[in-house]
């Protein structure tokens, strides 16, 4: 997290087949918890699968399952690339 | 809250949406299961009766599917408390299943974490073992039971597999309470405990609640009914201290609970080689979801849908349309000519009969949401709708009840169940017979032949689409509108599981389609009675004083005449007269009366065959008192736009009152409804004749 620390990355900028791990959030409390609680939780590894035919939302990978979300959410999930 | 010491023991099943948890459901009980509500909410309460090993009888209480017991709706508010042991007429269960789907094992433990600290005596149904080792995945079992502290059985629902074991565990008593969950940080910890003690709660459940409680939010808290004021500023003034202490009191336990499953996992879960490579739900995922493919293959299911739905259907709904015609007619054959008779043949067998001969439609459809449902493909429609969904401001979960309801309104009502945001709950179901249904189609194909007679299939198919596009846009708009203004809020978030893609369950989804069909008629059945019994009366009374006036001249003296008399100088501006008016009276329970109801007014006799011609041609030649025609095609356009509109299905209502628990939201939107067909039926009439046509 040295040369990044600027403008950390957020889930929402990694293209299909990239991966990170999540470092903070920047989404309201509630939403915050409930990606807590589908298991995106700090330190969590993710890899974003597809985005749908519209561009939004994305799919990811995360504990083994596939989680779909809106790219406005992904965007403040913020993570470092793996 | 002890329970009296029963012969009966309870047991939950609770999992994540997707685990199978309803085949283990079904199989422990199988056809012993009933469906009810649980008081004062519109959850389904599913029980069933089971026995174990022994052959003790034990009964079984499905909870509905969630993937935490922090409350997001009202599915998962039954599920707390009924763990809770606090929802009225259920005792709290003496033993829970925990449904566990292996193949996903680490985001399925996280409700097992939260239900083990709640202190009840649980057992893990570790389900489709199968589909894991497939995935290569493999499950350390001796090391799971050790690290959970409760008994761990691998299972195969959909073959039978796992059950004896699972009755065995059930049998065995006590069955003692889980003796490990999830660590949390020492500063919540304490927190806890002291809330806990504080709680009128029973001391077996303080911990878990009061963790409950300390993780709500503001929001959340603040409309929490359960507790009293004090026990609500106890949670804050311990969530302040928490966050003083540097600890975010709504993430801490979450994430305290993901790293007790992260050591669990790591002790007892191995990946092996091939779960990195695409798998076969991936590589049909490529396809499906495809930016081309994905909206053929999609159109290609819902045609076959539609097709089923329309071709498939028509047979037992003219056997049931025979049957009815042949119960109303052996009834009248040896009851003597009467009020009774009327009623019986006319208001309660036509008028409920009317409503059941959608039954098929309904099944069938039900029939393919299970499919859909089954198979993980509802998942990937909303992936793949949820743009266009948010445009409005809803949910991709939105769009499948909002299409279901081409064919029929009630089954994609009652699929909005899956919405977990009430308010987009409500807006969909506001709007979701704004789609064209089957029923309005003898009232559209009535109005073109009225309109164009010698109309080519073309012309015909054109004039429907347009409808049914009218429809789309209009419950589009009022999505919106709605949003914007009475059930104002977010977008609301996507947070959807796209589980792998298996084999749909046919029993489950059998089983499933009979009890919703079922579930329609109870609950239609008692308001759909009633409503027609009341247009019988309307049509009927007050009778003719001479007993040889005919039909259309009887309705015409009757309350329904009268109103029809009444409302005229309101359906006026649209072009109609009273005649139509008793027709809009008439098909308020059910579109397709108007067709019916128009031929005893026009005293068309209707041939054995259902052949518009005669109707269509009388329409056609009926005069107004200047001698200019009635039915104009500004007018029979118009009506087609009412019908397109206006909320005329009691069905729809009775089951938007069961659904909503309220009249509020069902006479709201018969009102908006009827609005907005009159607004739009005024503008395309009296528009029209602006623009010089006639």
């Amino acid at each position: 997290m040295s040369h990044a620390a600027s403008a950390p990355d957020v889930l929402s900028a990694l293209a299909v087949g990239q991966r990170g791990r999540v470092t903070g959030f920047t989404v309201a409390p509630e939403q915050r918890s409930r990606l807590l609680e589908m298991g995106l939780t700090t330190g969590a590894e993710c890899e974003v699968v597809r985005f749908a035919p519209f561009g939004d939302p994305m799919e990811i990978k995360v504990r083994g399952y596939h989680l779909s979300l809106r790219k406005n959410e992904a965007a403040g999930v913020q993570i470092e690339r793996l | 809250m002890s329970d009296p010491p029963s012969a009966v023991r309870h047991i939950a099943i609770a999992g994540n949406p997707n685990c199978g948890k309803s085949t283990i459901f079904n199989v422990l009980t199988g056809l012993r299961q009933k469906v009810g509500n649980y008081p004062g909410v519109t959850v389904e309460k599913k029980t069933g009766r089971f026995f174990g090993s022994h052959g003790e009888p034990m009964e079984l209480l499905d909870l509905p599917g969630s993937y935490s017991l922090q409350v997001r709706s009202p599915d998962e508010a039954v599920a707390r408390d009924v763990l809770l042991g606090r929802q009225p007429d259920t005792p709290r269960p003496d033993a829970i299943i925990c449904v566990v789907d292996a193949s996903n094992l680490e985001r399925n433990l996280y409700l097992v974490a939260q239900m083990l600290e709640l202190q009840i005596p649980a057992v893990v149904a570790l389900n489709m073992v199968d589909v894991a080792e497939k995935n290569g995945i493999v499950i350390d079992l001796m090391a799971l039971r050790e690290k959970l502290g409760v008994p761990v059985l691998p299972m195969v629902a959909t073959k039978g597999v796992g059950f004896i074991e699972l009755r065995q565990a059930l049998s065995r008593t006590p069955l003692p309470p889980p003796p490990f969950c999830a660590q949390m940080p020492i500063v919540l910890e304490r927190e806890t405990m002291a809330l806990a003690r504080r709680l009128p709660v029973d001391p077996a459940v303080a911990r878990g609640e009061a963790l409950l409680l300390l993780t709500l939010h503001e929001q959340a808290l603040t409309e929490l009914a359960h507790h009293d004021r004090i026990v609500i500023e106890d949670t804050r003034a311990a969530q302040a201290r928490l966050h003083t202490a540097g600890l975010d009191p709504t993430s801490a336990p979450v994430e305290a609970r993901y790293r007790w499953i992260g050591e669990i996992c790591a002790a007892a879960l191995h990946r092996g080689g091939g779960a990195f490579g695409p798998s076969v739900s991936d590589r049909l995922d490529g396809w499906l979801t495809h930016r081309v493919w994905g909206w053929a293959a999609f159109l290609a299911m819902m045609l076959l849908m539609f097709f089923c739905i329309f071709t498939v259907a028509a047979y037992p709904m003219e056997w049931i349309d025979t049957g009815i015609g042949a119960l109303g007619r052996w009834l009248g054959g040896f009851l003597p000519a009467s009020d009774l008779r009327s009623l019986l043949t006319d208001g309660v067998i036509a008028g409920v009969g009317g409503v059941v001969i959608f039954l098929p439609q309904i099944l069938i459809l039900f029939f393919f949401l299970g499919i859909l449902e089954d198979t993980g493909y509802m998942a990937r429609a909303a992936f793949i709708m949820d743009r266009l969904m948010s445009k409005v401001g809803l949910h991709g979960k939105s769009f499948i009840p909002m299409l279901s309801s081409f064919a029929c309104a009630i089954p994609g009502i009652m699929a909005t169940r899956t919405i977990e945001n009430r308010k987009d709950r409500l807006v969909t179901i506001l709007v979701a017979p704004l789609m064209s249904c089957s029923a309005r189609l003898p009232v559209y194909a009535l109005m073109i032949a009225v309109l164009i007679p010698a109309a080519s299939a073309l012309e015909k198919a054109g004039i429907m689409l347009c409808m049914y596009l009218l429809g789309i846009v209009a419950a589009f708009a009022m999505a919106w509108l709605f949003k914007k203004t009475l059930l104002r809020g977010e977008t609301p978030m996507l947070l959807l599981e796209m589980p792998p893609y298996r084999l749909p369950a046919w029993k489950t989804i059998l089983v499933r389609m009979w009890e919703r069909g079922f579930l329609f008629l109870r609950r239609a059945g008692t308001v759909i009675l009633a409503l027609s019994i009341l247009l019988w009366a309307l049509a009927t009374y007050p009778k003719p004083s001479d007993p040889a006036t005919s039909p259309a001249d009887a309705i015409a003296q009757s309350f329904a005449g009268k109103m029809g008399h009444a409302i005229e100088p309101l359906i006026r501006p649209l072009g109609y007269d009273w005649k139509i008016g008793i027709g809009l009276i008439a098909s308020f329970a059910a579109r397709e009366v108007f067709v019916g109801t128009m031929s005893i007014v026009y005293a068309v006799e209707s041939g054995p065959d259902e052949d518009l011609a005669p109707l269509r041609d009388t329409m056609r030649a009926e005069r107004r008192a200047d001698g200019s025609p009635v039915f104009t095609p500004l007018v029979c356009l118009g009506l087609m736009v009412f019908y397109v509109l206006a909320m005329q299905c009691i069905s729809t209502v009775a089951i938007v009152r069961r659904e909503t628990n309220s009249w509020r939201w069902p006479l709201f939107q018969i009102a908006y409804m009827t609005s907005l067909a009159w607004v739009a039926a005024l503008v395309v009439y009296q528009g029209g004749r602006l623009l010089g046509w006639t």
